[in-house]
């Protein structure tokens, strides 16, 4: 027993280097696989995908089903996207300006709403199940409304879009804030964050995760309820890609027809994978939600 | 004090080493005749039943007890976040700050992070800060770790930095809730020489909640054991032996033996079909 008894120098020096050694023994992970090997893995599923579509498209066509001109094959399509790309690209550009105006909108009153709704009771009572029941209503069903309202404008569509994405913006917020685990919150108050201050730095971080899954919830919704706006509502003087795929419908071009909707299916698709996929991805890493290991 | 502190006769031989038995000094924490009762009149459960217990100025305190002894209820109460339903609890020990078990730290900010929090809040300035975050962390041989995210750590790193962020509150009372509770034993030894080091080196007094006996003698100068549905202390234990203390010694062996059989003796009481 003297031994253990000894105070001081050796013994705190012997327990520095057992908890170095614990710690470097825990630390030691498996090498990660490569960046390219990485999105290779990802990548070539994707690329198959794509190219089994086509095929499927190009044997359609060929049994005839319907005549060339109005089921053309993926070549024609092709070519005609790219002799309209600049034309595509501007009606691309005008879309994309309404998108972002109304979904930054949209990110303003979903989160304030979000955060009230999830902070106050009576509020919660009063509006909790009316947001859930907004998203469930078809956003096309709003237009008649939002035209009487704001006549052939911009504004018509804003409105929209807004509705289509505060919804899913607010809702992303009040889970993220129901589900935080009581312990991080015991936690914060421990370390005495109250009132706006623990909002800041306990609850908004806390809640991220899923207030980004809420966004990119969002965006899909905004995207779609743009669409359907510019098909619905024509305004004079703009080109817009629901205008033009209007405009190609009606001179009967159906290879006009489906290169712009490529286009409108690939910027949603960009925009999900590379703006709010890698931002959520991003953020389950950090938090330790995914293991990065595993995970391409 | 309660009264019902049970002298016990195994260890006769005098203790050089903890002057720090309670009653004497002056308290840190001082509970008084506390209940308390969860949910409302007709289904009222109650958690704590009349409990006194004083913990002096620097004392190293252990509670012991089954399963809904009360013992999170009682950390709660000390630390400020509920209120009891009666008595009185009193921290004279100035700030107090709470320990869990596991996942408390913040996963979105880093080792660094977690623990420059605590002092931010506290409004301390910027360059204070960077300095002070350093020190805690070497404190607790976590230096050369502060860019880790929480979830890269491994149980008994997070603990440490858990300890270390507590620690950066400068409170003067440190209350821990099971903290090496998930952790294995290899782990939880040397976290046990580490609590020790750090207690002796801040003079901080300690209120440590566990439901390993063992645990308990090996940290505690002081184990006290509660009884289950509602919550009572039921016996006191001053453990006397010298520190410090390996957790396979015989004493603390010994020692551990005796506030078991006490401890199943209460666990018994309610197996028992009443009549």
């Amino acid at each position: 027993m003297a031994l253990f008894r000894t105070e001081g120098g050796s013994s705190t020096q012997l327990l520095d280097a057992e908890l170095a050694g614990l710690d470097q023994l825990d630390m030691a992970l498996p090498p990660k696989p490569s960046r390219l090997a990485r999105i290779w893995a990802g990548a070539w599923p994707k690329l198959l995908a794509v190219g089994l579509a086509l095929l499927i498209w190009q044997v359609v066509v060929w049994t005839h089903w319907r005549p060339e001109y109005v089921l053309p094959s993926p070549w024609t399509v092709f070519d005609t996207l790219f002799s309209d790309f600049g034309d595509i690209m501007d009606a691309a550009r005008t879309t994309l300006e309404r998108g972002v105006y109304g979904f930054a909108l949209a990110v303003v009153i979903g989160t304030v709403l979000g955060g009230l709704v999830a902070r106050n009771r009576v509020l919660r009572t009063a509006l909790g199940s009316m947001i859930t029941g907004l998203q469930t209503m078809p956003s096309i069903a709003w237009f008649p409304l939002a035209i009487l309202l704001f006549k052939l404008t911009d504004g018509a569509i804003l409105f929209v879009v807004v509705l289509g994405a505060a919804p899913s913006i607010a809702n992303g917020l009040i889970s993220g804030i129901d589900h935080i685990p009581p312990i991080t919150l015991r936690a914060g108050r421990v370390l005495g964050a109250r009132g706006v201050t623990a909002f800041r730095h306990i609850i908004l971080p806390a809640a991220l995760p899923s207030f980004v899954a809420g966004l990119k919830q969002g965006w899909a919704f905004a995207w779609r309820s743009l669409l359907a706006g510019e098909l619905l509502v024509q305004i004079p003087g703009t080109f817009s890609l629901g205008q033009r795929l209007q405009l190609e419908r009606e001179l009967a071009d159906s290879a006009g027809v489906i290169s712009v909707m490529i286009v409108i299916l690939v910027i949603g698709i960009l925009i999900d994978a590379f703006v709010f996929g890698v931002a959520e991805r991003a953020i389950r890493r950090r938090y330790g939600l995914i293991d990065s290991a595993t995970t391409a | 004090m309660t009264a019902r502190a049970s002298a016990h006769a195994r260890y006769e031989e005098p203790a050089p080493v903890p002057p720090r038995s309670g009653a004497g000094s002056s308290a840190a924490i001082s509970l008084h005749g506390v209940t308390k009762v969860y949910g409302h009149v007709g289904n009222a459960v109650p958690a704590l039943d009349r409990v006194s217990l004083d913990v002096a100025s620097g004392e190293f305190v252990c509670l012991l007890g089954a399963s809904g002894c009360g013992k999170s209820t009682l950390l709660n109460l000390v630390a400020g976040l509920d209120q009891p339903t009666g008595g009185t609890v009193a921290v004279n020990g100035g700030r107090t700050t709470l320990m869990f078990q596991e996942a408390a730290l913040f996963p979105w900010l880093t080792v660094r992070g977690n623990v420059d929090l605590a002092l931010k809040l506290r409004k301390v300035s910027r360059p204070h800060r960077r300095e002070t975050v350093g020190a805690l962390l070497d404190m607790v041989h976590l230096t050369g770790f502060e860019k880790k995210l929480p979830h890269e750590l491994s149980g008994g790193m997070r603990q440490r930095v858990q300890l270390a962020r507590a620690l950066a509150q400068q409170a003067e009372v440190l209350l821990m809730d099971e903290p090496f509770g998930s952790l294995d034993a290899m782990t939880r030894d040397l976290l046990h020489d580490e609590l020790e080091r750090v207690w002796r080196d801040t003079g901080l007094t300690v209120l440590f909640v566990t439901h390993n006996v063992r645990e308990a003698v090996r940290l505690g100068d002081r184990v006290v054991l509660l009884s289950s549905r509602p919550g009572r202390v039921v016996a006191e234990f001053p453990v006397q032996i010298d520190r410090p203390r390996r957790i396979e010694s015989h004493e603390v062996a010994d020692q551990a033996a005796e506030i078991t059989g006490r401890l199943r003796e209460e666990v018994r009481r309610h197996g028992a079909v009443p009549d």
